[in-house]
C-alpha cells in the first residue's frame, strides 16, 4: 500500500521544487502569501500556548506542525464553500476567515467563539472525533441538491479513522456523490497512541478504496502539495464527480494540549529534529533561499504586522462584554419550552435577590 | 357556502404516511430517508407510495447506518433542507444517539441560531408485537433528558398525523414516536386537508371527577379498557389524559386535571426507573401537590430489558396492575 500510495511532494526538505510542471504558477508572490498564512497561524499559536500558561484562556488545543495542512488546504476552498473543522484545526478557518478574537473567545469559553463572520460558512469546531464528516456530507449533499457547485472540507486527525462516523461519511459521501473534501491530517498520535497502534493499515489514503473514493497520500508539511491537491479535489467535487479523501502526513510538535504532557507516550526529540528537517515554514524559507529571494525585511515587517493583528484580537478579546447567561436559555430552541422560561425565571430572582 | 372536509377511517401508520404525504407535496425542502423506506416503503408500510409518487431524490433509501443517517441529516438540515429520517425501531437508534447529543440538539446554541436543526426522527417502538429482542424497547425516557429535543408520542390515526405535521413544521429537532402496537389496532377519522396539532399540548381521552390517569402510546388504549372496567365496578369517574408530547410536557392540563380530582394514576411501559413518571410527578409537586388526596401511583414496565417476546406480555402495564392502582389510590 505504501508503494500504492506514495507520499506527494512539490517541494521537498531541501526547498527544491520537484514538480517542475507547476513553475510557472508559482509565483514569488504566491510562495510569499502561503508563507505569510502560516507565519500568522504559528505566531496566534504559539501566543494562545503563552495565554493559557500566563492563565489567560483555558486549556488550548496546539497545531504547531500542521501549518501547511491547514493553511494551504483553507486556501484551495472559496466564499460560499462550507468548512468544518475540529477543535485543533484554527489554521484553517483562521486562514478561512475566522477571527481571531474570537479564535480567543472560543478558548475562554464563549459561545461566541464557536461563530465565524457573517457569511462564512465555518462549523462550530466539532468536539466528539469523526463526528463532523456526516456533516459536512450532509451539507454538500444538500449543495448537490440545490445544484450549486459549493463544497464541503472536512478536517479530521487520524484518530478519526477508527470511529465509525469516518466510515460512514465516506460511504454516504460516495453512494451519494456528495461534493466533499475529506482532508485527513496524520499527524502521527491520536493524543498518546501511535499510528501503528491505533490501525493495521499502511496508510490512510487506502481507506478509501473501500469507498471507491479517489484517495492520496501527500506531504502535509508541503503547503504547494497540500494546496494543489487539494485544488484538484476541491475542482472534482464542483465538477459533481462526488468526495475525495487526502492523507496529510504531518506532524505535530507540541502536546495534544495543553493539559497533556507528550514525554510520557514518545521522544520529543523527534519534534526538535523535525523543526530542522520537515518544519512546513523553514521549507519555504529554503525554497525562496534557494530562489534568492528570502528577504529578512520582509520577514520582520510581517512578524509586527502579524503581531499587531494578535495584540488587537487579544484586547478586543479582553474587553469584549461579560458573557450573558440569557445566552444559555435563548438558543436551545426557537421559542424556549416552558421548563426553560422557568428555569431562567428562577434563576434571575434569586441572582437579583443576591444583588 | 362551506367545503365539507373529506375524511376517511384510517390506521395509524396509514395517517403517519398521509403526514409525510401532505408535507411533501406542500414543502420541496422536505425530505424523507432512511432504510428501505424507498422502493420498499418502509418495513412498517409508513413510507408506502412516497417513493413512487415522490421519486429517489425526496424519498431516499439510505445505508443501514443510523449514526450515519441522523448525522447528514444534520447537514442537510442546516442547509436548507427538512428531513425526517426513519430508524426502523427506535431500539436501533443507539449508534446515533452521539449524534443527536452532541450535534443535532446543540447546534442552535452553539452558533447562537446561525445555524439550525429542523429536522424529524420517527422511530416505531414498544412491546407487544412478538419482535424479536431489541426491537421492542420503549426508552423515551433517554430522550427527554437531551436538551434541545421535544419527544412526540401519538397514540391514534388523528393525533398521529396533526403531530407529525406539526413536528415536521418545528424549527428544531423532534424525535416522534410511532408505538407499534397502534400502527394497525384501530382506524380513526383523519381528515384529507393537512392540520397540525400543537405540540406540547395533551389530551382528554375521557373526562371523570375522581382520578387522574395520565399514560401515552400504546399504553393508552390499553388504559381506557382497564379504566371502562373499573368505573363498572366502581362509582367512580377518571379523566385519562394522553399526554402526546414527553418533552415539553403538558403542565397545564396536568395540573388541572389533579386539581380537579386529587388522585392520580400515571402509568407506561417503559422502566420506572429514570422514567417519564418523574417528570410527571414532579410538575404535580410544583403545581399541584396540596390538592393530592392519596400517594400517587405509578404502573409500569420492569426495570429489565424489554423480555423477549415469550415474556413481553408479563412485562407490559396489565389490565389487572392498572385497576390495582386504581383500587389503592380511591381507597386512601
Amino acid at each position: 500500500m505504501l508503494e500504492r500510495f506514495p507520499v506527494t511532494q512539490y517541494i521537498n526538505e531541501d526547498g527544491e521544487l520537484i514538480k517542475q510542471e507547476v513553475q510557472e504558477e508559482l509565483s514569488l508572490d504566491l510562495v510569499k502569501m502561503f508563507y505569510e498564512k502560516m507565519l500568522r497561524a504559528r505566531m496566534m499559536d504559539k501566543k494562545c500556548v503563552n495565554l493559557q500558561r500566563q492563565g489567560k484562556i483555558g486549556t488550548y488545543v496546539q497545531y504547531e506542525g500542521q501549518e501547511a495542512a491547514q493553511v494551504g488546504s483553507a486556501l484551495a476552498i472559496e466564499e460560499g464553500d462550507w468548512m468544518f473543522p475540529s477543535y485543533r484545526d484554527h489554521a484553517a478557518t483562521m486562514t478561512f476567515g475566522h477571527s481571531l478574537r474570537n479564535l480567543l473567545l472560543y478558548w475562554v469559553g464563549r459561545i461566541e467563539g464557536g461563530i465565524p463572520p457573517e457569511g462564512k460558512n465555518i462549523f462550530p469546531p466539532a468536539v466528539p472525533i469523526a463526528s463532523q464528516l456526516l456533516h459536512a456530507t450532509g451539507v454538500a449533499w444538500a449543495e448537490k441538491k440545490k445544484n450549486t457547485d459549493r463544497v464541503s472540507l472536512v478536517y479530521f486527525g487520524d484518530g478519526a479513522t477508527s470511529e465509525g462516523d469516518f466510515h460512514e461519511g465516506l460511504n454516504f459521501a460516495s453512494v451519494f456523490k456528495a461534493p466533499v473534501v475529506f482532508l485527513n491530517q496524520n499527524n502521527g498520535y491520536a493524543i498518546s497512541v501511535p499510528t501503528e497502534k491505533q490501525m493495521n493499515s499502511k496508510t490512510i489514503a487506502q481507506k478509501g478504496l473501500g469507498y471507491d473514493i479517489p484517495s492520496i497520500r501527500i506531504d502535509g508539511n508541503d503547503i504547494l502539495a497540500v494546496f494543489i491537491e487539494t485544488k484538484k479535489a476541491v475542482d472534482r467535487a464542483r465538477r459533481g464527480e462526488g468526495p475525495t479523501l487526502i492523507e496529510a502526513v504531518t506532524w505535530r510538535y507540541g502536546a495534544h494540549t495543553t493539559a497533556d504532557d507528550p514525554s510520557k507516550y514518545r521522544d520529543q526529540s523527534e519534534s526538535d529534529r523535525r523543526r530542522t528537517t520537515t518544519d512546513p515554514l523553514l521549507r519555504l524559507e529554503k525554497y525562496m533561499k534557494n530562489e534568492n529571494s528570502w528577504d529578512e525585511e520582509w520577514l520582520a515587517s510581517m512578524e509586527q504586522k502579524i503581531t499587531n493583528e494578535i495584540n488587537t484580537a487579544i484586547s478586543e478579546m479582553k474587553d469584549y462584554p461579560k458573557a450573558d447567561i440569557d445566552q444559555v436559555f435563548s438558543h436551545v430552541f426557537e421559542k424556549p419550552t416552558w421548563t426553560i422560561e422557568q428555569q431562567r425565571e428562577h434563576h434571575m430572582s434569586i441572582k437579583r435577590g443576591k444583588v | 357556502m362551506t367545503t365539507a372536509v373529506q375524511v376517511k377511517k384510517l390506521t395509524m401508520v396509514q395517517a403517519v404516511t398521509d403526514a409525510m404525504r401532505t408535507m411533501l407535496e406542500e414543502d420541496e425542502s422536505v425530505l424523507v430517508l432512511g432504510e428501505d423506506v424507498g422502493q420498499n416503503g418502509g418495513v412498517f408500510r409508513a413510507t408506502d407510495g412516497l417513493f413512487e409518487q415522490f421519486g429517489e431524490e425526496r424519498v431516499i433509501d439510505t445505508p443501514l447506518a443510523e449514526s450515519g443517517i441522523v448525522g447528514t441529516s444534520i447537514g442537510l438540515a442546516v442547509n436548507g433542507f427538512r428531513p425526517i429520517a426513519e430508524m426502523q425501531f427506535l431500539g436501533f437508534i443507539y449508534p446515533a444517539f452521539n449524534q443527536l447529543m452532541t450535534h443535532a440538539t446543540r447546534m442552535r446554541q452553539r452558533s447562537m441560531g446561525r445555524y439550525t436543526v429542523p429536522m424529524v426522527i420517527r422511530a416505531p417502538y414498544g412491546a407487544g408485537v412478538k419482535a424479536p429482542e431489541i426491537h421492542s424497547d420503549s426508552v423515551e425516557a433517554l430522550f427527554t433528558h437531551i436538551p434541545g429535543l421535544k419527544v412526540v408520542i401519538p397514540s391514534n390515526a388523528y393525533d398521529a398525523k396533526g403531530l407529525l405535521i406539526a413536528s415536521i413544521e418545528d424549527p428544531d429537532p423532534v424525535l416522534f414516536l410511532e408505538p407499534m402496537r397502534c400502527y394497525r389496532s384501530s382506524r380513526t377519522e383523519v381528515p384529507d386537508e393537512k392540520y397540525s396539532i400543537e405540540l406540547g399540548k395533551a389530551s382528554y381521552v375521557k373526562e371523570g371527577s375522581d382520578v387522574t390517569v395520565m399514560t401515552w402510546g400504546a399504553m393508552v388504549p390499553d388504559t381506557v379498557k382497564a379504566v371502562e372496567k373499573f368505573e363498572k365496578e366502581h362509582n367512580a369517574t377518571c379523566d385519562v389524559i394522553d399526554l402526546r408530547t414527553l418533552y415539553p410536557l403538558d403542565k397545564d392540563t396536568i395540573a388541572e386535571s389533579v386539581k380537579k380530582t386529587g388522585r392520580v394514576v400515571i402509568i407506561h411501559e417503559a422502566p420506572s426507573a429514570g422514567g417519564v413518571n418523574g417528570d410527571i410527578i414532579s410538575v404535580i409537586n410544583d403545581t399541584s401537590f396540596f390538592y393530592l388526596k392519596a400517594p400517587i401511583q405509578k404502573v409500569t414496565g420492569f426495570d429489565t430489558p424489554v423480555p423477549v417476546y415469550s415474556l413481553e406480555q408479563e412485562y407490559l402495564p396489565s389490565s389487572e396492575k392498572i385497576i390495582s392502582a386504581l383500587n389503592t389510590t380511591l381507597s386512601y
